[in-house]
Formats: C-alpha cells, structure tokens, sequence
C-alpha cells in the first residue's frame, strides 16, 4: 500500500516506515511562526510553563503583521513585548515591518518543502504550496513548541483533488479553492488533509497555489499539500532531487477524491457572511458596492497585482467606489512598482496601502458600516470581521474585484 | 464519573471565531477585558446573561475560523461548563483541551433543545435532555492526559519540575 504526501511527510519526520490515518504521533517540529497578536500570550504562557531557553531560536520566527502600523495606542503593548522576547532568548528571525507573516514564511525561506511547520495564527496551511505540512495552533501550543521542538499530530486522513485542463481566463485558483470550499461545505475537510493535483495545478505558479493552500482551513482542513516540482524548487531554494519523494503514491488511501474539468469553472464568490456559500459571478451580477480590496495572504501577490493592473490600465475606479490595494510584502511592494503595476493602479484610483495584514483582519485601512457592501479578494467574509456585524462582504478573485471596482457593481472579469 | 446539570444557550452551525471574540477586541489586555464582547457580533445580550455552570448547545463546526485561543478562554471565563456541539472546527478543538474548557460531541440534540432547557451530563457517559437519554463518547487517553494534568500549562509546568 502506498503513501499519501501528509504520510510521507510523517513517517519521514518521524523516522518510521509508515504511519496510518487516526494514529497519534509526536513529531519534530522544523520551525514556527508566531505573529504580533499572539506574541504576549505565547511569552506569558511559556514562562509560566517554567522553561528558561528556547529549544533552537533559529527554528523561531517572529513576525509583525496584523498589527503594523500601530493603528491604537495599546498595539504596541504587544511590540515592546515581542522585542523584549527576541532579547531575551536570542531570536535571530525577527521581521517588523516586511509584510504578511504567511507570505514571508515562504518567500523568505522559513518554510520549505517536506518540513513540518506550526503558526499561531490559521492560515499557516497555506506553505502546503511549497509541499510543506503547516498548521495552525494556539498561543499555549506555540509556548509548548518553543519549550520542547515536539507536538503531538493526529495523522490525518486525506481528501484527494484533482483538478485538469486549461482554466478560462477569468477564471483564477481563487475561484477553484472557494468552489471546493462551497461544494465540501465549512466543516467538510475537517482534520483532514487536501492534496491538489492535475494538469491544472502542474501549470499553475507557486502564488497560485498559495491562494489556495492559504484558503483550505476554511474548509476545516489540516493542511493543504501540493507536491514539489521544478517551480516550487526555484521558489524555495532547493534541490528537486531531495524533494521529489513528496508527492502522493498512485495506491495510497484516500478517504474521498474530488475532480474537476478546468474549462467547466467560472468566476465565482463566497457571500455574506459564510466562505461556503458559494455563487457565480453572474447570479449576484448587479450588487452595488462601497468598497473594493484586493490584497492579503490569499491574493496580494505579484501576479494578483498584475491582473488588477491590466484590467485597470486606462481604466477609472467607479467615483463612488473605494478601492484599497495591499501587496503582501515590502518585496512583491517592490516588485510591482518597478513592474509599473502600482502606477497603473494608483493612476485608476486605487488606494495603495503599506504590505500588511491591514483590512483584512479589520483592524485597519478601510473598515465599513452598517449595510456597506466590499468585494474583497482575502479569505473571511466573517460576520463583524471588516467592521460591524452588518457590512457584507464577498469574496471573490482579483480579476474580479478590478473588473467589478470600474463597474461599481459586482460583475465577471 | 463526574456529573452535572446546566442551563441551555442555543447557538446555530458553523459558529466562527470572530463571533466568538471579533479581532477588534483581541489586544484588550486580559481575557477578563474582553469576555464581556463574547458573541457580540451575533448576540450583543448573551455575554451578560450565561451564567456560572451554563451550558452551550450548538450545530457543526463549533469554533471555526482563526487560531485566537481567546476564544475557549472567553467561553470558559464566562463560566460555561461545556459546548455541546455536532462537530468542533481542529484548532478551537486543541485550544479547548489545552485550555480545560470541556467539549462534548453529539448530534441527536439540537433539534430537541430549547432555550433555558436544562441538560444533566455524565461525562464520558450520557447526556439527558426532556426525559431522553444520548450516549457520548469519552475523549483519546492523550488529551484525557492533558486534561487530567489541568491543561497544557499544568502538564509543561510537571514536565519542568515546578510544583504550585
């Protein structure tokens, strides 16, 4: 009987030939993130636990996101924090202002393909782009990890994905992950795994694939796992050659396999206020919107950035439209302004924020009212989540967002 | 077998984290600070209305959403005795555990419950509700582990040597 990835993945960790779905295991962890919200619990919580030293500072990341800039007096209780953590047991990976803490664990290297790897923040599925086993956790975990490098994992059971053929052009992996999420349901890939495959997912970028591992805890899931190919190489820095045994064996179990025909999808959104109530583009065509954002660790990426921009060159944001673009780190910030994206959008009316967690978390930089509609491209359309508990926001695609901040409705790309 | 007996407050499916505790309130202070917004974006009333020893009775996917460990914590600084829910979303699961906020598994209930009922619970056993009785399961011997020890802090702190 073969493997799946997340077993491989394991039993490799582990140092046993294999393990089975529903076993529980202590596992090594490779590195952790925590991020600004949380870091004066995981302090708290790991002191209180008695431990005097960190078990390898170097497998410590420690990352300023959600919070930066300080939008209120009292966030930068959790920076003084934070900093006075990095002093005082030795943390050399420490990033204060360099983006979202999911993009720079694996644009910076933190993360790479065959590791295990724990944040405290939910997201932390989305390095299954890379083929790497992330996972979210708590503050009293994360303070447990950083005391014993161990945790203990139940080995999941995995969902299969195949995905094939060419997508229509305005049709992007936002749109495949939110109708996976719509047809498993919120809860349908609970404690278990997603593994994507396909001629689909061969030909997507490493970002593409973020967007969707990023989005797969929506779901419930454990994780989300793509396995390593000449792109996620270059991207991660590695040799092919010592990741090319992640990938999921032709005879291994599956608990379900799911498929799609790329030239079936089309555009869709997730609407207020569930992820999983899914719509096409065109059944809600017409929805009036006050806001428009396009950014975050789900689709704040360079070639999110770059299908804004042509959508928008030449082109004006509707007058009464609020259009808020975030990049997802200072690099892809870079990135896009020498590509000219930045300019294009700015010239169309956008409001470019800094790299960020920003609106997406709602803390900051464009939160709404009661009854406001925004089309967002990130990966809550929580009740309360952008403001008050009756602004309704939909997700969708950055190619939809552009399309539908000129139309000042919510239209297909 | 430990027993006992709470007042109902009735939620729906897919209860999310940024209902449980929205990210606006999560750099208060303390988990004191912030429970009395527990909820809020659903039901404003219900933070200052759950009393000592109540109970949650809810749909699927309790605790969805983010990683914030607040969101256990508010529910049992509320005093709530147990969720009850048809299924727990993965990280609210752990954070409970870890927490010592008890979770119980069942999914013969909610349609039978209202608001203000009363539910007498032996753990590891049985619900009752109206006269009817539900089996439970109880949990795998490593949480119990983490359970018996006080949580996870409690059970690091035994590992370190520190006695209270």
């Amino acid at each position: 009987m073969g493997q799946t990835m997340i077993e491989k993945i394991i039993s490799k960790n582990i140092g046993e030939e294999n393990v089975t779905p529903g076993q529980i295991v202590t596992v090594n962890v490779d590195r952790v993130m925590i991020h600004d919200i949380f870091i004066p619990f995981v302090a708290d919580k790991f002191e209180e636990m008695g431990f005097t030293k960190l078990w390898d500072p170097e497998k410590v990341v420690l990352i300023y996101d959600h919070l930066v800039p300080a939008s209120a007096v009292e966030d930068i209780r959790h920076f003084k924090i934070g900093d006075a953590f990095v002093e005082k047991y030795g943390l050399t990976h420490i990033h204060r202002s360099d983006g979202i803490c999911h993009q720079l664990m694996t644009e910076c290297g933190y993360a790479k393909p065959g590791n295990i790897v724990f944040g405290t923040d939910s997201h932390t599925t989305t390095y299954g782009c890379v083929g790497c086993f992330s996972s979210g956790i708590g503050y009293t975990e994360m303070a447990s990890i950083l005391g014993t490098g161990q945790l203990w994992v139940r080995v999941p059971e995995t969902i299969k994905v195949v995905i094939d053929g060419t997508l229509p052009e305005n049709v992007s992996a936002k749109d495949i992950i939110l109708r996976l999420i719509g047809d498993l349901g919120a809860d349908g890939a609970t404690y278990k795994v997603l593994e994507f495959s396909g001629s689909t997912v061969d030909n997507m970028s490493v970002a593409s694939r973020m967007s969707m591992s990023n989005m797969a805890i929506e779901a419930g899931a454990k994780a989300a796992l793509f396995a390593p190919d000449e792109k996620t190489a270059e991207y991660s820095q590695v040799n092919l050659s010592d990741v090319d045994w992640i990938f999921g064996d032709a005879d291994a179990s599956y608990c379900k396999t799911i498929t799609y025909k790329a030239e079936e999808l089309v555009p869709v959104v997730a609407c207020p206020s569930q992820v999983d109530k899914i719509e096409d583009v065109k059944a809600v065509a017409g929805t009036k919107l006050d806001q428009v954002f396009i950014g975050s660790c789900t689709n704040g990426r360079l070639e999110d950035l770059e299908a804004a921009a042509k959508i928008l060159e030449g082109k004006k944001v509707a007058d009464y439209v609020k259009l808020i673009v975030t990049p997802a780190s200072r690099k892809i910030y870079l990135e896009a302004s020498k590509a000219g994206y930045l300019t294009t959008l700015a010239k169309a009316g956008a409001i470019i924020t800094q790299p960020g967690c920003g609106l997406c978390c709602g803390r900051a930089g464009g939160i709404l009212s009661d009854d406001e509609v925004i089309l967002a491209t990130n990966n809550r359309n929580f009740l309360g989540r952008m403001g008050t508990s009756k602004v309704k926001i939909y997700l969708g695609s950055p190619k939809t967002a552009a399309a539908s901040a000129i139309a000042g409705e919510i239209v297909e790309a | 077998m430990e027993k006992f007996t709470g007042k109902v407050w009735v939620l729906g499916d897919d209860i999310d984290t940024d209902i449980i505790i929205p990210t606006e309130y999560l750099a208060l202070p303390t988990v004191e600070d912030m429970k009395q917004y527990g909820i809020s974006p659903l039901r404003p009333e219900l933070a200052g209305l759950i009393g000592e020893g109540d109970i949650i009775v809810a749909g699927k996917n309790f605790g969805c959403g983010s990683s914030r460990e607040q969101a256990p914590e508010i529910i049992k600084a509320l005093k709530v005795k147990c969720v009850i829910a048809k299924s727990f979303a993965r990280i609210f699961f752990r954070n409970s555990i870890n927490n010592g906020l008890l979770l119980i598994e069942n999914d013969q209930i909610q349609d039978a419950v209202k608001e203000g009922d009363k539910i007498d619970v032996i753990l590891g056993e049985s619900i009752t509700l109206n006269g009817q009785t539900y089996p439970i399961h109880s949990l795998p011997d490593n949480l119990m582990d983490i359970i018996n020890a006080g949580g996870l802090v409690a059970a690091m702190k035994k590992r370190n040597g520190i006695t209270e």
